[in-house]
């Protein structure tokens, strides 16, 4: 599995010159690339490209694909790529394990093996017996490992991660760090992490890249 | 945008542009011909100004044309000066959640039913003058006519005490997106008072917020029927009163000048809304001189401002007691005049729906469900092919929401019903949904657009990263989410169908009676507990709508924290 940009650049609505220059960059199988730069200079707007959330009159130039597939014009849902958000926003109308069915792909059948799924997830993330919990009550970190369990359900093809530990508590960072990185590279996903903590560079152990 | 965005814009946009805008354009016309000579049926002669000769000529035209332009801008003004005076008043003292708890009776109730209540209230032998009999000792009724009186002073009243709480609700919300205190702050800090900068400087930013419903108030205002049938004089009535009546007089060719008669309150209606732009550019600029003058004193501002705050307060309060007065009236057997209440009660009335009022509720029910399932249907449908389109609104389709609501009811129902008539649709309750959903999709719209782009936009980014497509986001995420709001604005909906008077009227062909019909029917002449019974059941549906609206979320999502709170 590998994720690939081929010269990929973005211009915003209105705007004459792309954010960043054109991006060529290759992530492989179990590999954590980490993306760094000031605020302001494109990180985000990076990811909205590759995962298919660019706003409407934004350009893109170039392409991605994944694993050998283009994926430049097909919407967020056909990509196969999962996301985790600076605050891993829960669906707030669905208890903690309906936001992890609902993430769960469509391949596993049946009630109660989906239920099971789900529940392993649950177990595996430390939030064994939360399924009916509503989401708004759990914790920075707990909300961190669920909604990660969420996306790895969907069983995605590559993982981007959006600053997902900038909002936590310095304890807390390291833990939540450990355990997205442990269970993506357990899956082989290529990760792009966009960030400007050094730290997680370093935790990351990947190459580095500056906008 | 994806080939289902594209498509499913294209549907919305006929389904408006069909359903909503066309209507109003073949009506206007239809009006605009007639009142020109041209009307199918009659087989009249062509082109001619003779309607207008007749209107002019017509016994009462002169007052008729008065009476609408004191009490339409008249009522507008007050209602604006009083919301004004009482957001100066309890700014920073109430929060918005409370002021809309306290407001809702008076928005949700219809207009006919306030209409009544209030004549209730101030009538001759009405209960304010029973409450002051007692005090000052009077045994017979006071010689006034303070309803129906031929100043239209009770109509314009009316009208203020309904479209005061409207005007308070989009006020606060604007001044939501304004930083009073901030304001408050500094310009206290160069020695201004408080007056004065409500008036110097916040109102210049509430202005443009506030702008479009007030031109929304003043064009019902100038074109109310139900509830100046009700308030107003009868002889001779508003210019939109006696339209309607020479709509339905005997004589076929009164429809000529009642057309013209109609289309001189649309020509109205359009004057007024650009006297309220004049006004705007000429405050801006005299505005603008008096404040580089640097004038700290504004005492007779503030002055202003604390009468009209506390006039507002008693304008609410008067609206909340029409409504326990329909309540009693609707309950009394024995009522004679200086009693403040009942001598005995009864639940007569209430123990005979057979009179008239059960089938009257089940219309006003059923019409009420069907046009606001249909609305908020199409409201959600519209905002979603924005979403799936990726563009905001733009201009012109903001304007067409709001056209049915600019537009006075009489300039194009009459015209309407002539096409429906071709149509073999008038007298059905096809045509009444219809007819009444050109009011209510409006509001839902309204009242939905701003929640539906609040929603956090990256619910859905997951939601779509996670595999779901469009109409899974759609279904499990979008609806789910905003379940409060989109009951909300049901409610809103509901409330505005019970309250219709002219479309049921006219493309009911009086076969279809609602509560509303019913009441403005009865309440001239008719035994006041029956009436009493009629209104209240017209407010007390709005009111259950509310209440649902209020309940189902709180119930559904009882162990949801982030979705209990707002709604």
């Amino acid at each position: 599995m590998a994720l690939d940009l081929q010269d990929l650049s973005v211009t915003p609505k209105d705007a004459t010159r792309p954010l960043f220059a054109p991006l060529r960059l290759r992530v492989t199988a179990a590999e954590v690339v980490t993306v760094m730069g000031p605020s302001g200079v494109g990180k985000s707007t990076l990811l909205d490209a590759i995962a298919g959330h660019l706003p409407p009159g934004f350009r893109l130039q170039g392409s991605v694909s994944l694993d050998g597939r283009d994926v430049t014009t097909l919407p967020a849902e056909a990509r196969g790529i999962g996301v985790m958000f600076q605050d891993a926003v829960m669906f707030p109308h669905l208890s903690v394990g309906d936001n992890l069915a609902f993430g769960l792909t469509a391949a596993v059948k049946g009630r109660a093996a989906r239920r099971k799924a789900v529940e392993a997830a649950l177990d595996t993330a430390g939030l064994a017996g939360f399924y009916a919990r509503d989401p708004a009550t759990l914790s920075g970190g707990q909300r961190a490992r669920a909604a990660l369990m969420r996306t790895l359900l969907a069983a995605p093809k590559a993982l981007l991660l959006d600053e997902p530990f900038s909002r936590l508590d310095a304890s807390l960072r390291a833990e939540i760090r450990g355990f997205v990185f442990d269970h993506a590279r357990a899956r082989g996903l290529p990760v792009l992490l966009v960030t400007h903590d050094s730290e997680d560079a370093a935790a990351a152990a990947g190459p580095v890249v500056t906008l | 945008m994806n080939h289902e965005g594209r498509a499913l814009r294209r549907i919305v946009l006929a389904l408006v542009l069909g359903g909503v805008v066309l209507p109003i354009l073949a009506g206007s016309l239809q009006t605009l011909r007639a009142a020109f000579g041209v009307h199918e049926a009659l087989r009249g002669g062509g082109y001619s100004l003779a309607a207008w000769e007749k209107l002019a000529s017509l016994p009462g035209f002169a007052t008729s044309l008065r009476l609408t332009l004191v009490s339409g801008v008249g009522s507008s003004v007050v209602a604006l000066v009083l919301a004004v005076g009482l957001c100066a008043l309890v700014h920073g003292r109430m929060d918005e959640a409370r002021s809309n708890r306290l407001l809702t009776p008076i928005l949700a109730v219809p207009h006919a039913a306030l209409a009544i209540g209030l004549a209730f209230l101030i009538a001759p032998a009405g209960w304010l003058a029973r409450l002051l009999a007692t005090l000052m000792g009077w045994q017979s009724p006071p010689l006034i006519a303070s309803v129906n009186d031929s100043w239209g002073a009770a109509l314009t009243g009316g009208l203020v005490v309904k479209e005061l709480p409207f005007l308070l609700l989009v006020m606060v919300a604007a001044l939501g997106q304004v930083p009073v205190a901030k304001h408050l702050a500094a310009g206290q800090a160069l020695g201004y008072g408080r007056g004065a900068i409500w008036l110097k400087l916040i109102m210049p930013q509430v202005w443009p917020l506030i702008r479009l419903p007030v031109l929304v108030v003043q064009a019902y205002a100038l074109s109310s029927v139900d509830m100046a049938i009700i308030l107003g004089p009868s002889n001779p009535p508003t210019l939109a009163v006696a339209v309607t009546r020479w709509l339905s007089d005997p004589d076929l060719s009164m429809i000529y000048p009642a057309s013209a008669g109609a289309l001189l309150v649309a020509a109205i209606v359009v004057l007024g809304s650009l006297g309220w732009l004049a006004a705007e550019r000429l405050a801006a600029s005299l505005g603008l001189l008096w404040l580089t003058r640097g004038q700290r004193g504004g005492r007779a501002a503030a002055g202003l401002l604390r009468f009209a705050g506390g006039t507002a307060m008693a304008a609410l309060i008067v609206g909340l007691m029409s409504l326990v007065v329909l309540v009693l009236w609707s309950f009394a057997f024995r009522w004679s005049f200086p009693a403040p209440l009942p001598a005995s009660w009864t639940l007569q009335s209430w123990a005979a729906p057979q009179m008239g009022w059960g089938r009257a509720a089940v219309y006003s029910l059923g019409l009420g469900v069907a046009v606001t399932a249909l609305s908020v249907a199409l409201a959600v449908a519209w905002l979603e092919a924005e979403d799936r389109g990726g563009m905001g609104r733009a201009g012109w389709a903001q304007g067409l929401i709001y056209l049915p609501l600019l537009l006075p009811q009489i300039a194009f129902l009459y015209g309407l019903n002539l096409l429906f008539l071709r149509l073999g649709l008038s007298g059905g309750l096809v045509a009444v949904i219809w007819a009444q959903g050109l009011f209510v999709f409006p509001y839902v719209m309204i009242a939905l657009s701003e929640p539906w782009r609040a929603l956090d936009p990256r619910l859905i980014r997951s939601a779509a990263s996670l595999g779901a497509g469009p109409n899974r986001r759609l279904f499990r995420i979008k609806l789910p989410a905003l379940l409060g709001p989109v009951l909300t604005a049901a409610a809103i909906g509901f409330a505005v169908s019970i309250a219709q008077y002219l479309p049921t009227l006219f493309m009911g062909a009086g076969r279809i009676a609602t509560l509303t019909t019913e009441a403005v029917t009865l309440s001239s002449g008719s035994d006041r507990r029956v009436i009493g019974t009629y209104a209240v059941l017209q407010a007390a549906l709005p009111f259950a709508a509310y209440g649902l609206a209020l309940v189902v979320p709180r119930l559904l999502y009882r162990n949801r924290r982030a979705l209990r709170g707002g709604y």
